[in-house]
């Protein structure tokens, strides 16, 4: 009964305007910040001439950060360049000052002597890469000797841009030798560390708040942390308040995006068109500095083989690197690109074999108890069967697909169908080594109960879904469960807001955390309880072979999308677009479904309008203007099913939900246009011109 | 200059270049309109200007001499808002927020012109609020919830 919906926790707030989000937020005396940057790819910096400037105005930069560096998963990227910059928006110093107006005057005055150095802008001209990873399983080389046919085919896919509606921005204040930090983000504790580490100040001096976040998708992960350093860096030496907003165009010309990929996939073929092997060259691009690379990079070669069983399989998985704005976190993290190569291409390697492409996939999809590509186990069960024939009977989607094979005219029909997992959590033991999560309940003397947790709501509907599983255990009223934006003074490291891991693995706890607070019950007093983390063990990971299991479980997908292209203009319209998704128990139908919408509608704009490029070094589609993302004009009615599926290391059965959502659907329309134009899609975003080009 | 604000007469003596979104949020502190673009783009910023929805961000507040601008903080208060409040809670329609203050404006705008909007009229009448997270159709369905609710209100 869990799963029925409520109004949401921040109903109220959010929709009366009442909500503060990071721009709403005023101090007395506070002053504002703008940065200025690099307009070279790659080159030294010669000399810097600073306007003058009225007291009360001045400027941060590297002098300011006794470790200038920002702590992502190494200390690698400065938090002001010294000496040399490596991409277009690179910060280089910072002038602060009451009259926002007059610093932005002054940003703009400060004059940069650069001597440019060699720059590499683009994807397929980067020879160096700051991440590798190489791994076979199974004899692929014998295979390949032995293929009747080696097919060979490349992918593309393009930037994506959160594009969360709020841009992002921090504030620092300095208050008794102790730096505080409100920013719009997904991970105060990372921001937290990430300033403890550039400051080198000690834990108890550095305190970081969320305020209410206006959209996040990945950008808040990691970014906030840059941001973090230049308030807190600057707070300090003003000892004031001082605010960063960056504006939509600065927002979108040098804040993180998805990594550009491309794909080499042999794929060795007997005589029957049977797949005997794969060797998978996987490129992402990394731009200047490696931030969560290597991470977005593992999620997205466990993905390449998609939902299939490859009996072979080598993979060379490179991040690399380009004198662009750093890419990094984005919904999906590295697979939603793996999944429009695989699925492109089997639904290609069906064609030629003259086969229907959903009879060759099912032929190849996994099944509960087998192999994952890297030797892991799909131990609980897989319900892609009943979930595609529930596709079907919502779709008609083979009957659709045969009927448009052969259409004359100008308007023709596609249908396209996506099969998807998502491993739930983070890849890998990083749960058991690094996060090691930590929550805290505590019941106060009037019976109500507060969830501590670091964890944010960012619109997922955090709050609402963990006061819930709290409520349901200690069967008390929603209202009864108090949860508050995080701040890191009052709640203990229950880790990141990504990876799809909330619910699943802090849920977890707030279940157990429950259920002792329940058996251990005391009316009207004061009880508090901490719960930890508990592994359990399944074949263990190792990153350098590649083996073992890369997640506890797995959420699964069905996407089919409906369009009709005007083979004179290019244009695609949609006609329709159905999800089924399987996350174990929904924790809240509404908010569920919400996912399913709001994803499904982000995929469908990164596989067709959202294109982004990087010319000279600098990203050509820097404004709302320029980047299209769809409005409701662009898009229809979908149809939505979850699937039950308990999952027994979820409360109540739950498992990640939020990044499956995205996945599916930018295959499913390209392999739409791919049925109505009968001409082969490898790239995305399959934008007008790109129609018009293939036809 | 005077013009009326939330069903007030208010006086604003500064420079009439200034866009109506920041006379808003720093003269009045009125930050429940949110600035998304600053380019008219997203809609994040939209207030009623006699009782049409409009950016306020690329609008000169030197233009509104005497004329009616309604915010969130004014229109939260009306029945129409109620109505609104509860169908898009019951839709699931809110989940950042962010682009939300902006679209009940767009809302009141539509229905107040076209109490029965079809579901296509909807479209229109929100086409200039972009909103990331909902994917628009539950915030459509909040809507049409409201117009049948609101029966007679609009
Ligand atoms: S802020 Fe006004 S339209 Fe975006
Ligand atoms: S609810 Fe987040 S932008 Fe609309």
């Amino acid at each position: 009964m869990i799963s029925k919906s409520i109004t949401k926790k921040d109903h109220a707030e959010k929709m009366s305007g009442m909500a503060k989000y990071l721009a709403d937020y005023r101090y007395k005396d506070m002053l504002h910040a703008k940065i200025v940057r690099s307009q070279k790819a790659h080159a030294r910096i010669l000399n810097i001439e600073l306007p003058v400037m009225k007291e009360g105005y001045g400027i941060v930069d590297a002098f300011d950060v006794p470790i200038n560096k920002i702590k992502v998963i190494k200390a690698e990227q400065p938090v002001f360049a010294e000496g040399e910059v490596k991409f277009i928006g690179e910060a280089i110093l910072m002038i602060v000052g009451p009259d926002k107006e007059l610093v932005e005057q002054y940003a703009a005055d400060v004059t940069i002597t650069y001597e440019e150095l060699p720059a590499v802008l683009k994807l397929e001209d980067s020879v160096i890469s700051c991440v590798r990873y190489e791994f076979e399983h199974g004899a692929v080389k014998e295979l390949f000797d032995k293929a009747y046919r080696i097919r060979e085919e490349i992918f593309t896919t393009g930037y994506q841009e959160q594009a969360y509606i709020e841009p992002q921005g921090a504030i620092g204040l300095y208050e008794n030798e102790k730096i505080t930090m409100i920013g719009s983000l997904q991970c105060p504790y990372y921001v937290k560390s990430a300033i403890e580490y550039a400051m080198e100040e000690a834990p108890d001096k550095v305190q970081v708040i969320q305020s209410t976040t206006g959209g996040a998708f990945g950008g808040k992960e990691d970014y906030p942390s840059l941001l973090g350093c230049f308030v807190a860096a600057a707070a300090k030496k003003f000892k004031k308040p001082v605010r960063l907003l960056y504006d939509r165009r600065e927002d979108m010309a040098v804040t993180t995006k998805r990594h550009p990929a491309r794909f080499v996939y042999r794929t060795a073929l007997d005589e029957n068109n049977e797949i005997l092997a794969m060797d998978i060259d996987a490129r992402l691009d990394g731009g200047a500095y490696e931030g969560l690379s290597s991470v977005v990079l593992q999620r997205c070669l466990l993905a390449l083989t998609g939902v299939y069983k490859i009996p072979a399989i080598h993979v060379i998985g490179q991040v690399m690197e380009t004198n662009t704005v750093p890419n990094g976190a984005f919904r999906g993290f590295g697979a939603p690109q793996s999944f429009f190569a695989i699925e492109m291409l089997m639904t290609h390697l069906a064609k030629e074999a003259g086969v229907l492409v959903l009879d060759y996939k099912k032929k190849y999809m996994v099944k509960q108890g087998d192999d994952t590509l890297t030797k892991g186990n799909f131990r609980y069960p897989v319900i892609l069967p009943e979930m595609i024939a529930e596709a079907e009977k919502l779709s008609h989607y083979s009957e659709k697909a045969a009927q448009y094979q052969h259409q004359q005219g100008r308007y023709k029909k596609g249908i396209g169908m996506s099969v998807f997992l998502h491993g739930c959590g983070f890849t890998g033991s990083a749960e058991k080594d690094h996060i090691k999560s930590v929550l805290k309940l505590v019941k106060y003397e009037d019976d109500t109960v507060e969830i501590l947790a670091s964890n944010t709501d960012m619109g997922q509907g955090l709050k609402t879904t963990f006061a819930k599983i709290a409520a349901q255990v200690l069967s008390i009223p929603v209202e009864n469960i108090r949860i508050a934006n995080p701040d890191t003074d009052r709640v203990p490291n229950s880790g990141p807001t990504v990876a799809s891991r909330s619910i699943m693995v802090v849920g977890k706890l707030i279940e157990r955390a429950a259920e002792k607070l329940r058996d251990n019950y005391k009316k009207g007093e004061y009880q508090e309880i901490i719960e930890h983390y508990v592994h359990s063990e399944m074949i263990p990971w190792d990153i350098s072979t590649f083996s073992g299991d890369a997640y506890p479980t797995y959420s699964w997908g069905v996407n089919v999308v409906e369009t009709e292209v005007d083979t004179l203009l290019g244009q695609a319209k949609l006609l329709g677009v159905w999800g089924i998704f399987d996350v174990g128990t929904a924790i809240d139908e509404t908010i569920m479904k919400g996912q399913m919408e709001g994803g499904m509608l982000q995929g469908l704009g990164y596989g067709s309008c959202e294109k982004m490029e990087n010319a000279g070094g600098a990203i050509k589609q820097a404004s709302m203007t320029d980047y299209i993302i769809p409005t409701a004009k662009d898009t229809i009615p979908f149809v939505t099913k979850m699937m039950e599926n308990p999952y027994e290391g979820g409360p109540f059965g739950a498992k990640g939900a939020g990044e499956l959502t995205i996945i599916g659907a930018a295959p499913a329309y390209a392999a739409a246009v791919e049925c109505a134009i009968g001409k082969e899609v490898t790239a995305i975003p399959v934008t007008q011109e790109k129609i018009l080009s293939l036809l | 200059m005077e013009f009326i604000l939330n069903n007030k007469k208010v006086r604003y003596d500064g420079d009439p270049s200034r866009r109506l979104l920041d006379v808003l949020r720093d003269d009045f502190d009125m930050t429940e309109q949110k600035e998304g673009c600053r380019e008219g783009e997203c809609g994040a910023c939209a207030v009623l200007l006699n009782k049409k929805s409009i950016n306020s961000c690329i609008t000169a507040i030197g233009s509104l001499e005497g004329q009616e601008v309604m915010t969130l903080e004014g229109y939260r208060e009306t029945k129409q808002y109620k109505v609104l409040e509860e169908a898009f809670a019951k839709a699931g329609a809110v989940q950042c927020g962010f682009c939300i203050p902006g679209m009940i404006m767009a809302a009141e705008s539509l229905l107040s012109e076209n109490p029965n909007p079809s579901e296509a009229d909807i479209r229109e009448g929100i086409a200039g609020n972009l909103c990331r997270c909902t994917g628009y159709n539950m915030i459509i369905e909040g809507i049409q919830m409201a117009a049948k609710e609101g029966k007679g209100l609009w």
